[in-house]
């Protein structure tokens, strides 16, 4: 079905755009005024007029975005009125602050998801069904072979490596999203195995999550004093894909790597990575998350964006759902294939 | 079949061959002999027929998983192996188990192909009934080993070193021992296994009455420029120089009144060949000879593609025997008069075999021949009509070498002095997603060539050859990020490409075919470099293509 005149949101080549209210929500290109779900690099751009964002956004993006951004911030379930729509921030259990955007305008509601996670880990607000008539979801692992194992036997698999490792005295590094995913492991594992080490990309967002009241355990930085060969030998250490194979990891010595990300799920994308270990992580939701989530908003009318459009299109249609694709120019924090995107690795 | 889960997953873990040997070597320590006699077997590169039909597979699996046929057709594409895909899809298990691998191979995997011949309709709820009692780990091994796909990184050079530790015995007479231990019939028990590592006595032999072939000696490659050859080499009066044979590698064993073939691939392929099982017939007992399998004809040998024409077929009639003849290209003696030749030097079981030749006078017996240079100059000067002749390049033998097991040089070393591919500047496009590690990569390519110069109004592009092999990781990843980016149709799993992307293409042969759009058929296509600076207007032509063909 093509667009309709009464559409609450439109895609253009700025981005996603709400008509009624003239605003975007996370934009790729600058415009005046942007809605922004959370603040990865992808969905949160530089140069926009005006930004609006969950509170626990703030930080992360003024740091990365520039202290003197127009930046006003909502709390969740709180809503405000623009060219008379009724916009209003829900929990997307993602990452600290992301947010799912409702819309409401003649009697319409839709629902932007942003990217989602259903299972709550406990680092961020768990995930809310919006009921709505038409619902924006992203499809990052829109296949049905991606289905994610529990948090809690998550950790375990993490805890018992590295209690593994520490035991045959060989640093335990593992490569994952500096913003997310690493909060994430420092707030499940079981922080008595060892010390833990954290590269210069990390630190500044666990000070941001510590600021928001995440319980974090204590983390040591490598110019630490007290930290030896000795120490590291024992410890767990989160760093970011892009530290793979650069001078940083020499200090570790005979180490053991290993990888999260949801794309460790496939035996090919483990072994291409080229590390011991792969742990299947993401902070998007699996595919009975998606469909869980699709179904839980009521909506009859379903956009699909960024990763498998086409296949959750036409399983939606098959479904009895009135769904299409989206366009967009989100990436994938969770892709290892591709590099980092720039500024993301050090958000400062 | 936990442990062996477990120690699949390790080694397919693990990037590290000491780490894979001590998983290798923790696992057969503490394993049941039943379970490691099978263990061995798939690890060493065995393979049962299959027990059943895939097509049934997909169909059970896609119930069970509940989805339409489409949609389990895109995890399979983004997947990249059918075992691992299904093991995806399928819901958690409902029951436990505690059999062990010997007993899930023999009691349940084996017989899953007499229910499929006898019993159809009862195979749905056999396989359902197992799956059903396997965790997730287990079932990815499950369902590698019904599809035949089981391949893990370990080398069967591997397989035999732990072996050779677990029993404390020597690797190379492992590896005499595990020939024909995968063979596809093959049912090993806990006494092959225990076969497999016993200690060695002085009275162990070649096994007389028994068809195995030796493990074959394989060359190096030797890629030195021409001035390095002395003070890599010494004289070539060190070596014996012989041409690079394009055939099959095959062994030819004579024991106890029977004749086998063997390929380099262990296969048995005596029947694919009766013309050389008549000559091993003619034979003495107790002899192996090694040499290459070639087409031969007026004189000299026939391009790779008119052996393959043979191997393809199911049946052999006296016709396609006449028209496409044979011959054993003779180059080494392993066994004579039941004596293991193997740690002589090279230059005496050569002696010895040209004795044989000559004395057995056999039209399908020849010895490959051996070449004379003053200098490796003069050599190199005789390697420019390898192109010609139809050989890929010369083979170095040290005069003093014994014959090696594998890929080794401890007791000798043989070299390819191989002549450098024929190559050509073609245009990607069509894609297609890999298999295994490259798995949803687009990493499998057809290449074409223009029909016309580019002076000539509407040319087209057309595809004459797949290459999978030649890029570094880095630069697929690049590859497939413009494939993605320029996809124009999709067919299926192949993806039409906006031709943007020039490789230069190498390939060791090329003839004529009508089996292929362009005519043409080349051999071993790889990527040797991705032409980045090429526009695609200047890759080659149909007409430059042709001009490789030989005369």
């Amino acid at each position: 079905m093509p667009a309709q005149p009464e559409d609450l949101v439109v895609a253009r080549p700025e981005g996603l755009y709400c008509p009624p209210g003239d605003f975007y929500i996370d934009p790729w290109r600058p415009v005046a005024r942007a809605v922004i779900t959370h603040a990865h690099s992808d969905h949160a751009r530089t140069g926009h007029g005006h930004y609006l964002a969950h509170t626990d956004s703030a930080g992360t993006l003024r740091a990365r975005l520039g202290a003197d951004i127009a930046l006003q911030t909502l709390p969740y379930g709180e809503a405000i009125e623009h060219h008379g729509v009724r916009v209003s921030l829900h929990p997307a259990g993602h990452v600290l602050g992301s947010a799912q955007v409702r819309l409401e305008h003649g009697g319409r509601v839709w629902v932007a998801s942003g990217d989602y996670k259903t299972e709550p880990d406990g680092t961020c607000a768990p995930f809310e069904p919006v009921p709505c008539d038409t619902f924006i979801t992203e499809s990052t692992f829109g296949l049905p072979i991606y289905r994610w194992p529990s948090q809690a036997q998550l950790i375990a698999e993490i805890d018992a490596w590295w209690r593994a490792n520490a035991e045959a005295g060989r640093a335990s590094v593992l490569f994952c999203y500096a913003f997310g995913k690493a909060q994430r492991i420092l707030h499940g594992v079981d922080a008595s195995i060892g010390p833990i080490v954290v590269h210069g990309a990390v630190e500044p967002l666990n000070a941001v999550y510590r600021a928001a009241g995440v319980a974090l355990p204590a983390t040591l930085r490598v110019t630490d004093p007290g930290v030896d060969a000795a120490l590291l030998k024992r410890a767990l250490v989160l760093a970011p894909p892009s530290a793979q194979g650069t001078p940083w990891m020499k200090r570790f010595g005979a180490y053991v790597d290993a990888f999260a990300s949801g794309w460790m799920q496939l035996r090919g994308t483990r072994r291409r990575r080229g590390v011991d270990r792969g742990f299947v992580m993401s902070d998007h939701a699996d595919w009975p998350g998606l469909q869980q989530a699709i179904a839980g908003t009521g909506a009859e009318r379903v956009f699909v964006t960024h990763g498998s459009v086409q296949v959750m299109v036409r399983w939606l249609s098959e479904n009895g759902l009135d769904a299409q694709g989206f366009k967009t120019e989100y990436g994938d924090e969770d892709d290892q294939e591709a590099p980092p995107p720039a500024g993301e690795a050090a958000p400062a | 079949m936990k442990d062996f889960a477990a120690l699949y997953r390790e080694l397919d873990a693990s990037t590290s061959s000491l780490a894979k040997q001590a998983a290798l070597q923790r696992y057969l320590r503490a394993a049941d002999p039943a379970d490691a006699a099978w263990a061995v077997y798939f690890l060493a590169g065995g393979k049962p027929r299959q027990l059943v039909p895939t097509k049934l597979l997909r169909l059970l699996a896609q119930e069970a998983a509940g989805l339409p046929e489409w949609l389990f057709d895109e995890s399979y594409e983004a997947v990249g192996d059918l075992a691992e895909t299904i093991a995806l899809l399928l819901p958690a298990p409902s029951e436990t188990h505690e059999l062990g691998l010997a007993a899930w191979v023999e009691q349940h995997l084996l017989p899953l192909r007499e229910t499929a011949k006898a019993a159809p309709d009862e195979l749905a709820d056999r396989l359902r009934a197992q799956w059903r009692r396997l965790a997730a780990e287990e079932r990815l091994v499950y369902f590698k080993l019904i599809t035949g796909a089981f391949r893990v990184g370990v080398s069967k050079l591997q397989v035999t070193q732990a072996l050779a530790a677990v029993g404390g015995i020597d690797a190379k007479r492992v590896a005499q021992r595990l020939m024909g231990y995968t063979h596809i019939g093959a049912r090993p028990r806990a006494a092959d296994y225990g076969t497999l590592i016993a200690p060695e006595s002085d009275a162990e032999q070649v096994q007389k009455t028994s068809g195995q072939p030796y493990p074959f000696f394989l060359a190096h490659p030797f890629n030195q420029p021409l001035a390095q050859f002395d003070a890599a080499l010494g004289p070539p009066s060190d070596w014996i120089v012989e041409w690079k044979w394009d055939g099959i590698r095959a062994q030819l064993v004579k024991r106890a009144g029977v004749a086998w073939l063997w390929s380099r691939g262990e296969e048995l392929v005596t029947e694919r060949f009766p013309e050389l099982a008549a000559l091993g017939e003619a034979l003495p007992d107790g002899t192996v000879v090694d040499g290459e399998i070639a087409v031969w004809r007026e004189g000299r040998v026939q391009p790779f593609a008119e052996l393959q024409k043979r191997i393809g077929r199911k049946t052999l009639g006296p016709k396609l025997l006449r028209e496409i003849p044979v011959v054993l290209l003779a180059y080494d003696l392993l066994e004579w008069e039941g004596r293991d030749l193997r740690a002589l030097p090279q230059a005496e079981r050569r002696a010895l075999l040209d004795e044989l030749v000559a004395r057995l006078a056999h039209p399908l017996l020849l010895p490959s021949p051996m070449l004379e240079g003053a200098d490796w100059a003069d050599l190199a000067r005789q390697r420019e009509a390898a192109r010609s002749m139809g050989v890929e390049g010369m083979m170095l033998k040290r005069r003093s070498a014994q014959y090696g097991v594998g890929r080794t040089k401890d007791v000798g070393v043989w070299w390819k002095w191989k002549i450098d591919p024929l190559s050509i500047d073609a245009v990607l496009v069509y894609a297609q997603r890999g298999h295994g590690r490259r798995a949803s990569l687009y990493s499998d390519y057809t290449f074409a060539v223009w029909d016309g110069p580019p002076e000539q109004a509407e040319r087209k592009l057309v595809p004459f050859a797949k290459a999978y092999s030649g890029l570094t990781d880095a630069e697929m990843a690049r590859v497939d990020a413009v494939i993605r980016r320029t996809t124009i149709e999709s067919f299926g799993p192949v993806k039409s490409v906006k031709p943007t992307l020039v490789f230069e293409l190498g390939f060791e042969g090329i003839a004529r075919s009508a089996r292929h759009k362009s005519g043409i058929a080349v051999r071993f296509p790889r990527m040797l470099r991705w032409r980045e600076d090429k526009p695609v207007q200047e890759a080659d032509t149909l007409q430059t293509l042709a001009a490789l063909l030989p005369s």
